[in-house]
């Protein structure tokens, strides 16, 4: 067994694991954060797509040991004070989810897009920046569009920085 | 319309829980105390089992139990079934195999379960399995389907010699024989329907609990249609009386159908829960899901078309092998036969057809029903032998269609089909207006300038869902009915429950559903919920595929909802002091016609449940009505897809530029739901055109077993889409819907290879056809054109 600690969604959260233990299963299993869900076995399908410090990452593919002292953050972190992300409202207002099962990976995953590539998305760059995410239900139209909104409204909502 | 009614694009009410990490799929279900299932599969695709030796392995650290095809058959399990029966040509029953839920004696593909492994963890449960020694004495496999009839294959089910399931035929041979000896030109084409894995992108699941103080079962599984499944786990598997059999099955991932079926892994789980008095939980790794779901397809056609000199259709002729895989899944037999053969006349008046299907046995997973079920074969067949017959006359794609489509409603088929109402000229004008159909010349010669090949495709598509007339789909087999259910609670204080025995996993019924009730009784939409899933809560259903939800349940829904607006009008009588003939009820009020003296639909609710205002003997209290509905026919949905693509000779790389649809699903409930259906169905469809295809290899192996090997559509595979609609209301349900969730799986295929066989001058190219293939069908249609 090895020990794990780690902030998730604002947290702490530690653990004594078998040292096999994906980050996704400590999530699921361990945290009972069953939120970020598992499509496949071989980091294709991106339904387990959480932020460590900052930066997508495939929870089902990182030893929940690596993440020790992380900052983690899940689907079920995004909402604040009952208020949704502008990125999960979108998907709402666009009808970019039907069955729901890659919706969180397919969320985080576009919050981690707007946040490498900006605000302004056209459509090829936001079809290319999510071809680790499959969705087998909405043929992408609408989650496009979905990410298009989410990126504007993330854009309206944060003040320029002085860097 | 309101904002919340029929036909507005109303934003989906059960988004919230999915959007924010609190959906209840199966595998985030725990149970106190639960034990873990891992499934030992064979690595051989046809052997015999000559020995198991699980005693290393029983020792291993947490294992509970380790069950084979002995222990199942010690308890006098029953195997997994078929439910639709069909005939041969010379009047013999199809020769079905038996199918137990582990192997006994043999092993007949790559992923068969071998045996049943449980422990306290997963890690150990795997464990384990690899210490069970098991004893195979391989046999020759076969996966190829045109070959498995063949002299000299090995026989996988002793039943079925020459691996022959059936060999069935629908319409008349001497006629169409005469029609074509007749005809001016014949069309002829020999394809594959290329095999397809669902993946849906959520595994299947199930946990399974035994209460040995009320000796009941409950198993939450990964189902599309639960009552179903409790049916066959209890009459037909038998393990135990339907009454005390709970099925559950709550959010599920999508289905595409490879979740309607009876598997091996919950009917174990479900027996072994109550063997070991422990919960048993099971969840499908992806590779799993590729050996053992449920696969999609899988046809060998030769197809031939006889025009007369003008162009019109005279006969269509089809002779097909279906490949139907090792064992016969729930619904397997009537997917090449009565979803296929039926639909062949497409959108055309074709006065003779003939069709034969020979359903053989190979050495691969089970082939059942996915997205389309049959219906997409049907229109490749009809589609690509139009496009076809077309260019060999010298005729224009659209025009060629447009001549032969049918005119006047309704119109019976030579294949069982009656059309009933349609308008496909007109969904083929309004598509190829949106298509720009005139400027396609202009398009092809300026992508020909940048060294490109530019090609356009049209499939005019036709299916028969609204699954189903329960008489018509008894008389030729199926051995259920397909009506469907639905209960109306209106509470005391005016909030509405909907018991459907339909089931959503990713169609949005608890906001369409709620749509009608709101609309049709007045109440705001936050004022009704939708309950779905739980044989313990709605009495019975027959689930959701064949875009049935819409056409039956919403029907039974509407009929349900009839009861509820009449008994209301006798309380409303009452309360008003009014004879019941002269309520009005109208926009959520009851009104004594031509008075001002009304009341609301709660204080009515309220009302009937205090039963105050009358007697109870007369009237009974309570508002709370069912209805169950049988449609009278299929429904038809219909229209053109028109695809427009772009092809890279240097590296055979497909790219789409515009999607065109416009499709007649007849009545609209929620337009937005509607085209997120068409866009999830053409991405399915172009994914079997150009990316995906499962392939066994000569030893029995699926090599495409992961999302590494097999092809699944991404984001930036596929355009923005075109969508519109024309509607013709459906005659055969009360509110006029024909359906949609199948439509683009099953006209995208045929659009997309006839635009792709357009850029290449041609030169046909099989399914998948990735870009290896399209640069070799490239190079040797620039070659021809250079000669």
């Amino acid at each position: 067994m090895v020990h794990v600690s780690m902030a998730v969604n604002g947290r702490p959260a530690s653990a004594d694991v078998d040292p096999r233990t994906l980050l996704v299963q400590f999530l699921r299993e361990n945290l009972r954060l069953t939120g970020t869900h598992v499509g496949c076995d071989t980091s294709q399908c991106g339904a387990c797509v959480v932020h460590v410090d900052g930066r997508a990452i495939k929870s089902c593919t990182v030893l929940a040991a690596s993440c020790d002292g992380a900052q983690v953050t899940t689907i079920e972190g995004l909402a604040q004070g009952g208020k949704l992300h502008p990125m999960q409202q979108a998907f709402q207002d666009n009808h970019g989810l039907q069955c729901g099962f890659c919706t969180p990976g397919m969320i985080m995953a576009s919050i981690d897009l707007v946040n490498r590539e900006g605000p302004n998305l056209d459509e090829a760059t936001i079809r290319h920046g999510l071809e680790g995410n499959i969705c087998r239900c909405t043929g992408y139209h609408n989650i496009v569009k979905a990410v298009a909104q989410g990126a504007r409204e993330m854009g309206a909502a944060t003040p320029k920085a002085a860097e | 319309m309101s904002a919340t009614g029929i036909g507005a694009s109303v934003k989906r009410k059960e988004d919230i829980r999915f959007i924010t990490g609190k959906g209840h799929y199966v595998d985030d279900l725990n149970r106190p105390g639960q034990a873990y299932a891992y499934f030992l599969r064979s690595p051989h695709a046809h052997a015999t089992i000559d020995k198991i030796d699980a005693s290393a392995a029983s020792k291993s650290p947490g294992v509970v139990a380790i069950f084979t095809g002995d222990d199942i058959a010690a308890d006098k399990v029953g195997g997994l079934i078929c439910g639709w029966m069909i005939h041969s040509k010379d009047g013999s029953p199809m020769k079905a195999g038996a199918h137990p839920a582990l192997a006994q004696g043999k092993v007949r593909y790559v992923g068969d379960h071998v045996a049943v492994v449980i422990a306290d963890t997963l890690a150990q449960a795997k464990d384990a399995a690899e210490k069970i020694e098991v004893a195979y004495t391989e046999l020759p496999a076969v996966t190829d389907t045109a070959k498995a009839a063949s002299a000299g294959q090995a026989q996988i089910h002793d039943v079925a010699p020459n691996n022959t399931i059936y060999s069935w035929r629908l319409g008349d041979k001497a006629a169409t024989d005469a029609a074509f000896a007749s005809s001016a030109h014949v069309t002829k084409i020999d394809f594959v329907n290329n095999r397809l894995i669902p993946n849906p992108m959520e595994p299947r699941a199930a946990v399974a609990e035994y209460d040995s103080g009320v000796d009941a079962l409950t198993l939450t599984t990964t189902s599309q249609n639960p009552h179903v499944a409790r049916l066959v786990l209890s009459a037909f598997i038998g393990l135990a009386p339907e009454h005390k059999l709970r099925v559950i099955a709550p959010d599920v991932g999508g289905g595409f159908g490879s979740k309607i079926f009876i598997y091996p892994e919950e009917t174990v789980c479900l027996w072994a829960a109550r063997k070991i008095d422990r919960p048993v939980k099971w969840t499908a790794e992806r590779t799993e899901s590729f050996l053992c779901d449920a696969h999609g397809r899988d046809h060998v056609t030769h197809a031939e078309l006889a025009l007369d000199a003008n162009g019109k259709i005279k006969g269509l002729r089809a002779r097909t092998i279906a490949n139907l895989g090792a064992y016969m899944s729930t619904f397997s037999s009537a997917v090449p036969t009565y979803l296929y053969g039926t639909l062949l006349s497409g959108q055309y008046d074709i006065p003779n057809i003939d069709c034969e299907v020979d359903a053989v046995y190979t050495n691969t997973a089970p082939v059942d029903a996915y997205r389309g079920a049959g219906r997409p074969e049907a229109c490749f067949v009809i589609e690509r032998l139009a496009e076809v017959a077309a260019r060999e006359t010298g005729r224009d794609p659209a025009e060629f269609r447009r001549m032969n489509f049918v005119k006047s409603f309704p119109h019976q088929t030579p294949v069982i089909m009656t059309y009933d109402a349609g308008d496909f000229a007109g969904a083929l004008d309004k598509a190829l207006a949106l298509a720009d159909y005139k400027g396609i010349g202009q398009r092809k010669a300026a992508s020909a300038a940048k060294g490109k090949l530019r090609g356009i495709g049209f499939s005019a598509y036709i299916e028969a869902c609204g699954m189903a007339p329960s008489q018509a789909v008894g008389s030729l087999g199926s051995g259920v009915g397909l009506w469907e259910s639905a209960e109306v609670r209106v509470n005391p204080v005016g909030t509405v429950e909907v018991l459907t025995g339909t089931h959503s996993h990713g169609q949005g019924h608890e906001t369409t559903f709620a749509q009608l009730v709101s609309a049709r009784l007045g109440i705001p939409i936050e004022n009704v919920s939708v309950v779905h899933g739980d044989t313990d809560k709605v009495q019975f259903g027959m689930g959701t595929y064949g875009s049935r939800s819409g056409a039956v349940g919403m029907s039974a829904l509407s009929k349900a909802l009839d009861k509820i607006e009449a008994k209301a009008k006798k309380v409303a009588g009452h309360v008003l002091e009014a004879s019941e003939g002269d309520i009005e009820f109208k926009d959520g009020k009851f009104t004594v016609k031509g008075t001002d003296k009304s009341i609301d639909f709660g204080s009515i609710a309220l009302n009937a449940y205090t039963a105050h205002k009358f007697s109870g003997q007369e009237l009974e209290p309570g508002l709370k009505e069912g209805a169950f509905w049988d449609p009278t026919n299929f429904t038809f949905p219909a229209g053109v897809h028109i695809c427009e693509l772009e092809i890279d000779p240097q590296t055979g790389v497909v790219t789409i530029d515009r999607w065109t649809a416009v499709d007649d699903f007849g009545k609209l409930i929620n337009p937005m739901i509607v085209e997120g259906q068409v866009h999830g169905g053409i991405a399915q469809g172009v994914g079997q055109a150009l990316l995906e295809g499962a392939h066994y290899n000569s030893d029995g192996q699926l090599v495409t077993a992961s999302f590494m090997d097999y092809c699944m559509p991404r984001a930036d595979d596929l355009p923005s889409f075109k969508i519109e609609t024309i509607e013709t209301a459906s005659p055969s349900n009360p509110l006029g819907i024909k359906g949609c969730g199948e439509a683009g799986a099953i006209g995208a295929p045929p659009a997309v290879i006839n635009a792709l066989t357009d850029a290449l001058g041609h030169e046909d190219v099989a399914m998948p056809a990735t870009p290896q293939a399209v640069w070799r069908a490239a190079k040797k249609a620039v070659k021809r054109a250079a000669e």
